[in-house]
């Protein structure tokens, strides 16, 4: 480059000295203040080349003189999150869940983190404020389908319904109708039973065919008088609590598919301490027996 | 040399092919620079236990996901950060996503991440929340796909997407894509026979009806098979998260 490029009389800025049928073409210069951000950026990749891992090369990479891991990192953040967990949440570490609910201040901090942990966790099926919905039951009645005791509801947390997990609760309904166990009038007449059972006006003739059927069948889960058994997460039928609906038609759905609902293992998921705050939290904000 | 090429820097300007072809060698240093070593990296991919190919149902399931746009909304990758482990479970691995082509990693999280909701929730949440979000999130801004759970599975071209996929480096054997069709439909329903899907999948499959009963796989079926997978190949008991291979 030539020192000597024309200077634009009217601006008073050099040109580039190119001209095309006249007409010339200014070379005006960065703006300062421009200039020295860039020059300051790339002052900062040099030093981020040499202080962090940048380059790649066959068989590695240049791991920078910091060995910055952001693996490493994140689990020097979550010792330090543990760490200030336990603080407080030592403390439930050796209390049993009932000693948990009699510790007025340990149970204070329980019921926080269990709200936590709900939220975060079990309302997208139990529902925001755990009220449940069809197929998925309500968490703040009294009504239990596999115990409402404080070491059922850990253990249902823990192990799930129907998991993959060796001491998930597992027991199921069978599909009466869908696997041919029982005939199509005989469904319809189990459902005037069920009906009946929960007090509601039924056919006689049919509650009375129905009768011997219901012994034979739905007596070992559901008990002789439908009142359930929560060893096999069997639902008491003489109540108004109704998991799948309590019309005719979602009675006798019900029979024909036995339908049962799976809830994950939260044990793969969640600590123990965790599920301990969970346990107290469900079992005091719900009629917990 | 800066007197040679400023000399002759009209040359380029003057022709629009030369000065194209100029443009494409400079561009290309950069990406040479940057992209060609990683294809050499061997440790770019973890060595990790429980890895395997997708099965066709899941590939089946992948495409509906891809095809609805699901990543538009949902990222698939936990990044190693506090909050995301705390929330969403183990920072992704490259390894996890070594046989999706394209991966599903996303870049919004409109909904929240999916890379391991696998066996999160169950197979009827996932129905009754595909069918209707609201009924189970009343918060909820995602769309309904219920068309999902009345449209039939058309997997007639199974067998040509394992073959594409193997074409770009997925291991699937010659057996795997010949039986391509039935270890599809044996996955979707429990009546059939697994042992061959078994034998070449090994044990770590979700065979079910996912809820959608075994006399038809619908498109949901395929969706739902795939989600409850997401996430849950890999043994994290038997991964050396402190191996100097595996820190980056």
């Amino acid at each position: 480059m030539s020192g000597h490029r024309p200077t634009d009389p009217h601006s008073g800025t050099e040109t580039t000295g190119h001209e095309w049928d006249g007409i010339t073409e200014l070379d005006t210069p960065l703006p300062r203040w421009w200039l020295w951000i860039w020059y300051g950026c790339i002052a900062f990749a040099i030093g981020y080349w040499v202080l962090m891992p940048s380059w790649p090369y066959p068989g590695g990479y240049t791991p920078g003189i910091l060995h910055n891991s952001q693996r490493a990192q994140v689990e020097v953040d979550l010792a330090a999150l543990k760490a200030h967990r336990d603080i407080q949440g030592h403390a439930l570490t050796n209390a049993s869940l009932q000693d948990i609910e009699k510790d007025p201040k340990l149970q204070a901090y329980a019921m926080q983190v269990g709200q936590l942990t709900f939220n975060a966790n079990c309302i997208s099926c139990h529902g925001t404020g755990g009220t449940g919905s069809k197929g998925y039951p309500n968490l703040r009645d009294d009504v239990w389908l596999w115990g409402g005791k404080l070491e059922d509801i850990q253990q249902t947390i823990t192990h799930g319904i129907r998991a993959e997990d060796p001491e998930t609760r597992s027991s199921k309904m069978p599909s009466f109708g869908v696997d041919g166990l029982l005939k199509p009038g005989e469904i319809n007449d189990l459902t005037e039973y069920v009906v009946n059972l929960s007090g509601r006006r039924a056919n006689a003739a049919a509650v009375a065919r129905a009768t011997p059927l219901f012994a034979n069948n739905c007596a070992v889960c559901h008990g002789p008088e439908g009142k359930g058994n929560q060893m096999f997460g069997a639902p008491n039928l003489t109540d108004k609590d109704w998991l799948y609906g309590s019309d005719r038609a979602s009675i006798h759905g019900q029979i024909w598919n036995g339908r049962g609902g799976v809830m994950p293992n939260w044990g793969k998921r969640l600590d123990a301490n965790t599920i301990k705050a969970l346990t107290v939290y469900i079992h005091a904000s719900a009629g917990g027996s | 040399m800066a007197n040679f090429v400023f000399k002759n820097h009209g040359k380029l300007e003057r022709h629009s092919m030369l000065l194209l072809l100029f443009i494409i060698l400079v561009v290309s240093v950069g990406g040479l620079v940057e992209i060609t070593p990683l294809f050499f990296l061997e440790s770019t991919i973890e060595k990790v236990d429980g890895m395997r190919p997708y099965t066709p149902l899941e590939v089946a399931g992948r495409d509906i996901y891809i095809r609805e746009g699901c990543y538009l909304c949902h990222s698939a990758m936990i990044r190693p950060l506090r909050d995301e482990v705390e929330r969403y479970g183990h920072y992704s691995l490259a390894a996890e996503s070594m046989y999706d082509h394209p991966f599903q990693w996303g870049s919004k999280r409109t909904g929240p991440d999916l890379a391991r909701v696998g066996g999160k929730y169950s197979d009827a949440w996932h129905r009754d929340h595909l069918i209707n979000p609201r009924s189970l999130v009343p918060e909820s801004i995602m769309p309904p796909y219920r068309f999902l759970a009345e449209k039939d599975l058309d997997y007639r071209d199974i067998k040509d997407k394992l073959k594409a996929l193997k074409i770009v480096g997925v291991p699937y054997t010659q057996a795997e894509i010949d039986s391509a069709t039935e270890d599809l439909k044996a996955q979707a329903n429990p009546n059939e026979s697994p042992t061959k899907l078994k034998a070449h999948y090994g044990d770590k499959l979700n065979i079910r009806d996912f809820g959608g009963g075994s006399d038809r796989i619908t498109e949901m079926d395929a969706l739902i098979a795939y989600l409850q997978m997401q996430g849950t190949l890999v043994d994290f008991t038997t991964y050396k998260a402190d191996a100097p291979a595996n820190r980056r």
